[in-house]
């Protein structure tokens, strides 16, 4: 499994972690390129939903990056956030696709080093677990549906 | 509202099984509200099960829709147009919701995603709790509002028993006593005398006890 | 007299009655339940026999009270409205006193969570004043909870519980009237071990009145040890066990703790049979049953009257 390369969707909060990747990218810190980031308005957006539709068109792992604890600019999108995460790790779960796959983090604008780490981090685990179960299914359901 | 929670993915899992392609129908009424099988869940449900097949190589096609109201045959008749094209329906209405697409679509097998629950109220966000069992007689105007046969776990007409500790029920300190709820509200209604009335025993046939119960409008019925 | 009850005669004639409980076992042995029994023979006006207690199962409270009957004694029949209907309780109620019963005690009983069923179905039909209404109706009407004519209809002396210490307190004595407003002949009351609260209850009873229309029996049970103490001060729902009597049962050294229990309680005995309102003593020695008639002979509730 060492050609394995995961990829790790990162929906990433726009007054936080998005700014400290665009910093993490000035400061030339480097992270792994397995990490998509899909910018978003507030963690708080970040529906049960996509994380579980990023898990079905094939992802290996999910994170929700918002603001620090008491910081989130709609108030507490980030603690909304955290509990969808919670949810969502019990259901993939019970479906077999593993909880650890999905993490809920926060940081500030100014953390791009704490960016790049966790970047790093949460691809060295999801490499650890192996690629996501459902992934070649995805594919060719993929596959299928561009046929058809 | 009527309440619903939804079944561990296991018993679901094993319903969908020996079909391909099914009709995951939710209702846009109470399980909407209590966010167990609105149009939200039933993606997520939607979702969830077709990675649990992907993940044993199998595929099942799934197609979402979720209806104004599935106790209604009125809307139910919406499916009308999808039920050939599917093996079987899974609904995330309440039990109302499923029998009445049993009843309708009599040849198509039909799986319930929920438990049906209770009809309550919201206490805050995320927390619901049991107010009425439809009794068919209500005793409200009695007990200052709050209900004995839903609320008293022994369903006491006149409480509250030797277990109340501190303003809770003697089989969980979760649970507000509903006798002392009663109490405080009468109090607080200046209705103490009140509470010296003893409630006769009930009549339980308007309740389930008298059958499946039926209302019949005459000024409505068609 | 409303009834042939051996136990409202003796609290007719102003004598101090006597009862305790007999708690039926867990399997078709007869031979058990005469055994507790006949360990109180002479020592008790009449014995309480539980309908599965705790919510758990047991050998009938019926079944039980027949065995206990054929012995000569006078049975309690024990009856909570959590496991029958109102059908079900009224034909109890007809098969008992055909065997010679005429003492019944009226509870809603422990909720199914606490017992070994769990799983059961709640019943709750009717809850303990309404089935003092409907014994009533059966005894002074003749006539069934729905209304109809009975042949011979059932003269049972009508018992019912009071919990004292139970919450909200300022209802405990207007309860106690509800009761007493149902028909309820005689109230034997949950453990005593706070005497001052049960004083301030006693008092507002005695200034409603109501100690002249209902016999109140003070509930007793000996303290068997510190453990024994502080489960039941913190454990037992509805219960008060005040700490001092904690603490004076952790002050002496275990294999002495059992007598400090039976000292315990016969101080208590001694001090309720001056408080105004009280008719009698309900003696519960649980898993302790032998020490009864230790406890009503050196209480000086010997020899029990003949009526
Ligand atoms: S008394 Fe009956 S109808 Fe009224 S709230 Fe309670 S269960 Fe519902
Ligand atoms: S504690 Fe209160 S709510 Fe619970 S069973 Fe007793 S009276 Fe009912």
């Amino acid at each position: 499994m060492d050609t394995f390369e995961p990829i790790i969707v990162a929906f990433c909060c726009h007054y936080c972690a998005y700014t400290a990747a665009d910093m993490a990218g000035s400061m030339r810190l480097h992270y792994p390129p397995n990490v998509k980031i899909v910018r978003v308005p507030c963690s708080g957006k970040v529906d049960a939903i996509h994380i579980m539709k990023a898990f079905e068109k094939g992802a290996d792992g999910v994170y929700v990056a918002g603001c620090l604890e008491g910081d989130c600019h709609f108030k507490n999108g980030n603690v909304k956030a955290s509990r969808r995460v919670k949810y969502i790790k019990e259901l993939l779960d019970e479906i077999g696709i593993g909880g650890e796959r999905v993490e809920m983090v926060t940081m500030s604008a100014g953390m791009g080093p704490q960016f790049a780490k966790t970047a790093i981090e949460m691809t060295e685990k999801i490499r650890k677990l192996g690629p996501n179960p459902v992934k070649d299914m995805a594919a060719k359901r993929r596959r299928a549906v561009g046929q058809g | 509202m009527i309440t619903a929670e939804r079944k561990p993915l296991e018993e679901i899992i094993e319903y969908v099984r020996p079909f391909g392609k099914i009709l995951l129908v939710g209702c846009n009424e109470c399980v909407t509200v209590c966010s167990a099988g609105g149009r939200k869940e039933v993606g997520l449900l939607s979702s969830a099960l077709q990675m649990a097949f992907m993940k044993e190589g199998k595929m099942l096609e799934i197609k979402e829709m979720t209806l104004e109201r599935q106790c209604d045959p009125e809307y139910v008749e919406e499916l009308s147009g999808h039920i050939n094209q599917v093996d079987a329906v899974l609904s995330m209405a309440c039990g109302c919701g499923v029998q009445e697409i049993a009843q309708r679509y009599r040849e198509k097998p039909v799986f319930p995603a929920v438990n049906t629950k209770f009809m309550g109220a919201s206490e805050r966000q995320g927390v619901w709790s049991e107010r009425c069992q439809g009794c068919g007689n209500c005793l409200l105007g009695l007990t200052g509002g709050i209900c004995p046969v839903a609320r008293c776990s022994k369903r006491l007409l006149n409480g509250p028993c030797g277990g109340s500790t501190k303003g809770k029920c003697e089989i969980n300190p979760e649970i507000d006593c509903a006798w002392q709820l009663i109490w405080d509200r009468l109090k607080a209604l200046g209705q103490e005398e009140r509470y010296s009335d003893i409630i006769p025993a009930k009549d339980w046939r308007p309740s389930r006890d008298g059958g499946p119960r039926k209302i019949i409008r005459e000024d409505l019925a068609s | 007299m409303k009834t042939e009850s051996v136990l409202e005669k003796i609290l007719a004639a102003g004598h101090l009655a006597v009862t305790s409980e007999c708690g039926p076992p867990r399997g078709a042995l007869p031979e058990k339940v005469k055994e507790k029994a006949e360990m109180l023979r002479g020592y008790v006006d009449a014995i309480n026999v539980t309908d599965n207690q705790t919510a758990v199962v047991r050998m009938s409270s019926l079944s039980a009270c027949i065995l206990i009957k054929q012995l000569g004694l006078d049975p309690i029949l024990q009856m909570v409205t959590r496991d029958r209907n109102r059908l079900a309780m009224q034909s109890d109620i007809l098969g008992a006193y055909a065997h010679g019963i005429n003492n019944m005690l009226c509870l809603s009983g422990d909720h199914p969570c606490f017992g070994d069923h769990p799983m059961a179905a709640n019943v709750y039909d009717l809850d303990s004043m309404q089935l003092i209404q409907v014994v009533r109706k059966m005894r002074d009407e003749g006539r069934f909870q729905g209304g109809d004519e009975i042949e011979n209809p059932p003269k049972m002396f009508i018992g019912a519980a009071a919990n004292p210490f139970a919450d909200p307190f300022e209802l405990r004595a207007i309860r106690l009237a509800k009761k007493v407003k149902a028909g309820v002949d005689f109230i034997q009351t949950q453990c005593i071990y706070n005497i001052d609260k049960f004083g301030k209850w006693m008092k507002e009873i005695c200034e409603r009145g109501l100690n002249e229309k209902v016999s109140i029996l003070a509930g007793i049970t000996p303290l068997k040890s510190a453990g024994m103490a502080n489960y039941m001060r913190n454990k037992v729902p509805g219960m008060d066990v005040p700490e001092e009597l904690v603490k004076r049962m952790a002050g002496v050294p275990k294999k002495d703790q059992a007598d400090e229990g039976i000292k315990i309680c016969l101080e208590t005995i001694e001090q309720l049979k001056t408080m105004e309102g009280i008719r009698g003593f309900h003696i519960m020695a649980i898993e302790w049953e032998q020490k009864v008639p230790e406890i009503v002979e050196r209480a000086g509730l010997l020899p029990r009257p003949q009526v």
